[in-house]
C-alpha cells in the first residue's frame, strides 16, 4: 500500500490555489459524459451530490433512510465554525487553522486543516444564500457564539438545530438537481460491496431495503460519505442507523483505514438510565457557554443539588482550566468528568453523572434569554428525564459521539483505491486525535461543496478509464459475495438477536477501550471481541426473509461489520504508544492526569491495510510534518 | 432516575407488504420501565417476538431524539401519540398507566402507502420539495453572508417554519389527508427571507400544484394538523401560503402549472 498524501508544495497559504491551478479540468461538455456515485446524503454526501450535479456531472446518490433529508447530520445541534471574524474578536483563517490543529492534539495534516479554515467562510456565504435561518442580532446581521477549545466567537447557529437547517438546505439543493434529472436518488438502499475494475473503484452493489433485491450500479468514480462509526460503542449520540459497513467494505477491498482508535467521547450527554436503552442524547456543547459544570466536593455526598451550598461545590473545569473554564475541549472535559466520578464524586442514582448548572446564567441573563438560546435542548432534556433544567441542574455524562478516524485519504480526498473518494466523518482527514465543536459540519460541507468539485475533475480529467457497465464480471462477483453473506447470516438460525450482540459489543468497547485505556484491558477486550464474534456466527437469530423489508437482517449485517471493525480499533489503540487527544492510555499521562504525547515516535497517521480473513492487518504510517506550527504541550490552563 | 414498571396490551397493525392485506395483532408488553421511550418499548416487544420465533414489528426510526422525522405512527388514533409537540421517539412510557391498551397503526393517507407494518412511504414529500422548495443558487455564487441584513424577527419566524421535520403527522391527522401544513412551512420559511423572495411566486404555485397532483387532499380548515405537529408548526403558515398563492396567481407572470393549481 502506497501512502502518498499528495500535499502540494510551497507556502501553506497558497497550496490550495496552486493545486487548483495545477489540476486538470473537465470541460463543461465532457462533464455530462461522466457518472459519479455518491453514497450518503448527510452534509458531506448531500453537498457533494448537489455541487457535482450543478457542474453538470451525472450523479447517482444513495442512502439508507427513506429520504435524504434524514441523514444523521440532521441531529447536529450547536453550530458551524467559520473564520469570518464578524465579532471583531481576533479571529482569522490562521487562528481557526491553529485552534483546529491544536484541538486535534497535533495529529492532523497541516495542509488539509488550513484549506478547511480557508473555505469555511465560503460555506457560510453559500448557506445564507440558500436560505438558512441562522441566528441574527437585532441589526439583522449574523450572530455568533463560542464553542469549546476556542477563545473567540466563531460559531454560527440556528437555535439548537444547526445541523437540521444546514442539511435541509443541502437536501433542497439536491432536490433541485433531482428535478432537473442531474441527480438520480436511490433512498432505502444499503451499500453491500464496492466494485473494482482494473484496480479502480467503478461501482457499488446495494440492497434495496424494501424489496430485498440486490442492485448493481456502475460509475466512473465513487464517493463515500457514509458517516462515522460511533455506534461501535452501541450506546452513542449517533442515529440508530449509523454504521461502519460501507467504509469497512471499502477497507476489505484495499482502502487504508486511518487512526480508528481516535473516537470522541462527548462530555455532555444525558446519562444512561436502563438496560433497554437504545441511545444517548447529546446536550450540545453550546450549553457550556452558560452552564457551569460541578460536583460536590465531598465524595459520596447524596444531598440534592439545591441543598449543597456554594462552598461545598467543586466547579472543577473552572478550577483546573481557568483560562478555558467550562469551555475546555471535549476530550479534556470528558476525562475530567470520569476522574470526578472515579473519585466517588459522581451524582445521580448511578453515581455516573455530573451537574451542568444554569442557575447563575438564569440569574444573570433571565430565563427568557436562556430559553431563546437553548429552549429546544432544555425541552428535550425535560422530556427524556422528566426533570426541569430551569429548576434543577442538568445531569450529564460522557458518551461516544464522533469518529475522528476513518478511511485514509490524500489531499484530494481520494482513498488508497483510485477513484474512491471519502468525505465527511467517514474520512480521517482534519481532526487529528480530537475534534473541536462545530467543526464537523464545517468539514462535511467543505469536503462536499468546495473540495470534491475540484479534485473530482482533477481525477476524471487526468485518468484513463475504460468502458465499464454492470454486466462486467466484477459486478457479478460482488453481487455473489453480497448474496452469499446474506444467506450465511440468515442460515445461522441461532437463538440471539443482532441487537443483543450489539449491546454486548458496546459494553466491551466502553469498558476496555473507552475513555481510559490500559494495555491489559485492551488485550482482554480483544479476546472478548473475538469470542463474541465467534458466538455471533454460531448463534445469531434473524427472523423473516430477505425478500421484504427486514430490519433484523439489516441490523445483523451492520453488527457483523462492527464486530470485525472493533478488533481493528482496539489493535490501533494498542499500537499507539502515547496518549493524545481522545486516545488516553493510562500508561502515558502527566502527573496531573493530562495526556502525554510522544512526538518523537508517534507523530504519524496510523494506516491499516486489510490482509485477508483471519490475518493481522498490515500497519503503515504517514509521518506528519509540521512546517508551520510548533508542536507544543496542549494546555488549556 | 429510577422509575416503575407497567404492563400494557398492544394492538398493532401488521401488514407484510404494500399489496398484502393487513390485520390487527394483539401482544402483551410486560414489565416496561416508565423511563423507557415508546420506541424502546417497541424494541423490548420486538426482542421478545424474535425470541418467540415471530417476526418483529417493522417501524421507522433513526435519530431517536425528535429531529430526523423518521419515526411516527398513530397511537390510539393520534399521530406521535398523546403528548403535544412530541415525536414518537421522545414520547416516554411514564405517559401511560399500568393496564392500558395501546392501538398502534401506521399513518393512513392516500399519499403515504404502507410499506410494511408501521412503515409508510412518504416520498411524496420529497417530490413536493422538488417542485420548488429551494432557492436556486449554485455553489460558489454567493456574496458575503452579512451583505444582506435580515430583520431578526423575520429570521426567527422563518426558523419557526423551517423547524418542520417532514414526519407526515399533519397529513395523517387531517381528515382530508392534506399536505398543507408541510407545504406551507416550506413556502413560509423561504418567503420570509430575502434570499427566497425572487422565486416566491413560482414556488408557491408549483408546490401547491405538485401537492394536488400527488393525491394529498384539500385543506378545509380542520386544524388537526397543528395540534398533532410535533414541532409546533403553526397554521398561520397556511394562511401565509394562501396569501402567497393568491398573490402569485393574480399578480405574477408565473403560470399555474397544468397538473394542478387551486386549493
Ligand atoms: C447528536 C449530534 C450532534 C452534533 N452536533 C454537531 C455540531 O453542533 N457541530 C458540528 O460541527 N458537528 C456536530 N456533530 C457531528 C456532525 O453532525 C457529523 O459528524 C456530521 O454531520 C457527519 O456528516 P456526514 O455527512 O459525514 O455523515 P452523516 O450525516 O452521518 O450521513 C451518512 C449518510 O450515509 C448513508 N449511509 C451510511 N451507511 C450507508 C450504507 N452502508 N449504504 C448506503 N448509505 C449509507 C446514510 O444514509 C446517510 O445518508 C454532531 C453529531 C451528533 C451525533
Ligand atoms: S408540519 Fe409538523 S407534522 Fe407536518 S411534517 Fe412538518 S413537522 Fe411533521
Ligand atoms: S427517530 Fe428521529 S424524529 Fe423520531
Amino acid at each position: 500500500m502506497q501512502l502518498d498524501s499528495k500535499i502540494p508544495g510551497g507556502p501553506l497559504e497558497t497550496k490550495w490555489d496552486r493545486h487548483r491551478f495545477d489540476m486538470k479540468l473537465v470541460n463543461p461538455a465532457n462533464k455530462r459524459k461522466f457518472e459519479i456515485i455518491v453514497v450518503g446524503t448527510g452534509l458531506a454526501g448531500g453537498s457533494a451530490s448537489a455541487a457535482l450535479a450543478e457542474l453538470g456531472y451525472n450523479v447517482k446518490t444513495f442512502c439508507i433512510q427513506d429520504s435524504p433529508r434524514r441523514a444523521h447530520s440532521i441531529a447536529a445541534q450547536g453550530g458551524i465554525n467559520a473564520a469570518k471574524n464578524y465579532p471583531n474578536d481576533g479571529d482569522s483563517i490562521w487562528r481557526l487553522f491553529y485552534d483546529t490543529i491544536k484541538g486535534g492534539d497535533f495529529r492532523a495534516r497541516e495542509a488539509n486543516v488550513y484549506r478547511l479554515a480557508m473555505v469555511s467562510n465560503l460555506i457560510i456565504d453559500h448557506c445564507v444564500a440558500q436560505g438558512i435561518p441562522f441566528a441574527r442580532e437585532y441589526g439583522g446581521l449574523l450572530a455568533n457564539r463560542s464553542f469549546g477549545g476556542a477563545q473567540v466567537s466563531r460559531t454560527f447557529y440556528a437555535r439548537g438545530q444547526t445541523g437540521q437547517q444546514l442539511l435541509l438546505c443541502c437536501y433542497q439543493g439536491m432536490m433541485r438537481q433531482i428535478a432537473t434529472g442531474q441527480i438520480t436518488m436511490f433512498p432505502r438502499r444499503e451499500m453491500l460491496e464496492l466494485v473494482m475494475v482494473d484496480g479502480q473503484a467503478r461501482g457499488i452493489v446495494v440492497r434495496n431495503l424494501i424489496t430485498g433485491e440486490i442492485e448493481r450500479h456502475a460509475a466512473h468514480a465513487v464517493v463515500l460519505a457514509t458517516g462515522g462509526y460511533g455506534n461501535v460503542f452501541y450506546l452513542s449520540t449517533n442515529g440508530t442507523g449509523c454504521n461502519v459497513s460501507a467504509a469497512w467494505k471499502a477497507y476489505k477491498k484495499g482502502a487504508g483505514f486511518a487512526n480508528p482508535c481516535f473516537t470522541q467521547i462527548h462530555p455532555t450527554c444525558i446519562p444512561v438510565h436502563g438496560p433497554y436503552q437504545s441511545k444517548l442524547t447529546l446536550m450540545s456543547e453550546s450549553l457550556r457557554n452558560d452552564g457551569r459544570v460541578w460536583v460536590p466536593k465531598q465524595a459520596g455526598d447524596q444531598r440534592p443539588p439545591q441543598e449543597i451550598p456554594e462552598e461545598e461545590r467543586d466547579y472543577y473545569l473552572e478550577r483546573i482550566y481557568p483560562s478555558f473554564g467550562n469551555l475546555a475541549p471535549r476530550d479534556i472535559s470528558s476525562r475530567a468528568a470520569k476522574l470526578m466520578c472515579d473519585q466517588g464524586k459522581g451524582v445521580g442514582s448511578t453515581g455516573l453523572a455530573v451537574y451542568l448548572d444554569f442557575a447563575d446564567a438564569i440569574k444573570r441573563l433571565g430565563r427568557k434569554v436562556i430559553e431563546e438560546r437553548y429552549g429546544n435542548l432544555f425541552q428535550m432534556y425535560h422530556k427524556i428525564t422528566d426533570q426541569d433544567p430551569y429548576e434543577v441542574p442538568m445531569m450529564i455524562f460522557p458518551a461516544s459521539h464522533y469518529a475522528m478516524g476513518g478511511l485514509w485519504v490524500d489531499y484530494n480526498l481520494m482513498s488508497t483505491i483510485p477513484g474512491l473518494f471519502v468525505l465527511g466523518e467517514a474520512n480521517f482527514s482534519d481532526h487529528g486525535a480530537n475534534r473541536l465543536g462545530a467543526s464537523a459540519l464545517m468539514q462535511g460541507l467543505a469536503d462536499g461543496y468546495f473540495v470534491i468539485p475540484y479534485t473530482m475533475g482533477g481525477y476524471l480529467g487526468g485518468t484513463r478509464l475504460s468502458e465499464v457497465n454492470t454486466s462486467h464480471p466484477a459486478f457479478g462477483e460482488a453481487e455473489a459475495q453480497a448474496k452469499a453473506r446474506t444467506e450465511k447470516l440468515l442460515g445461522i438460525r441461532g437463538k440471539r438477536t443482532a441487537a443483543s450482540f450489539h449491546r454486548d459489543l458496546g459494553n466491551i468497547m466502553w469498558e476496555y477501550c473507552g475513555m481510559g485505556r490500559t494495555d491489559e484491558g485492551m488485550t482482554k477486550g480483544l479476546k472478548l471481541i473475538a469470542d463474541l464474534k465467534g458466538e455471533f456466527w454460531q448463534d445469531l437469530l434473524i427472523p423473516g426473509t430477505d425478500t421484504t423489508l427486514n430490519q433484523s437482517l439489516e441490523r445483523a449485517g451492520r453488527v457483523a461489520d462492527f464486530l470485525e471493525f472493533a478488533e481493528l480499533l482496539v489493535t490501533d489503540a494498542l499500537a499507539r504508544r502515547e496518549s493524545c487527544g481522545s486516545h488516553f492510555n493510562e500508561a502515558f499521562q502527566t502527573e496531573d492526569h493530562e495526556a502525554l504525547r510522544d512526538d518523537e515516535n508517534m507523530c504519524h497517521v496510523a494506516v491499516w491495510e486489510y490482509a485477508g480473513e483471519g490475518k493481522a492487518p498490515i500497519f503503515h504510517k504517514e509521518p506528519l510534518v509540521y512546517e508551520n506550527v510548533k508542536l507544543s504541550v496542549r494546555s488549556y490552563k | 432516575m429510577s422509575g416503575k414498571h407497567i404492563n400494557l396490551t398492544l394492538k398493532i397493525w401488521r401488514q407484510n407488504g404494500p399489496q398484502a392485506p393487513g390485520s390487527w395483532e394483539i401482544f402483551p408488553a410486560k414489565d416496561i420501565s416508565t423511563e423507557a421511550s415508546f420506541l424502546e418499548m417497541l424494541d423490548i416487544v420486538n426482542e421478545q417476538l424474535a425470541l418467540a420465533g415471530k417476526e418483529p414489528v417493522a417501524f421507522d426510526h433513526d435519530c431517536r431524539e425528535g429531529i430526523c422525522g423518521t419515526c411516527g405512527c398513530a397511537v390510539n388514533g393520534r399521530p406521535h401519540g398523546p403528548d403535544r409537540e412530541t415525536t414518537l421517539c421522545q414520547l416516554h412510557m411514564r405517559r401511560f398507566r399500568d393496564g392500558d391498551t395501546l392501538v398502534i397503526e401506521p399513518y393512513r393517507a392516500r399519499a403515504f402507502p404502507v410499506i410494511k407494518d408501521l412503515v409508510v412511504d412518504r416520498s411524496a414529500f420529497d417530490q413536493v420539495i422538488q417542485a420548488g422548495g429551494f432557492v436556486s443558487v449554485n455553489t460558489g455564487q454567493a456574496q458575503d453572508a452579512n451583505s444582506l441584513p435580515v430583520p431578526r424577527n423575520k429570521a426567527e419566524e422563518a426558523m419557526d417554519a423551517a423547524a418542520c421535520i417532514g414526519c407526515g403527522a399533519c397529513v395523517a391527522a387531517c381528515p382530508n389527508a392534506a399536505g398543507m401544513l408541510f407545504v406551507s412551512a416550506k413556502v413560509s420559511h423561504l418567503a420570509l427571507l430575502p434570499q427566497g423572495r425572487p422565486e416566491a411566486a413560482k414556488r408557491a404555485l408549483s408546490m401547491v400544484a405538485q401537492m394536488d397532483a400527488l393525491g394529498f387532499g384539500n385543506c378545509t380548515n380542520h386544524k388537526e394538523c397543528e395540534v398533532e405537529c410535533p414541532k409546533g408548526i403553526s397554521i398561520r403558515n397556511i394562511a401565509r401560503l394562501n396569501r402567497e398563492f393568491i398573490r402569485a396567481a393574480v399578480a405574477s407572470t408565473e403560470k399555474i402549472p397544468a397538473s394542478g393549481g387551486g386549493q
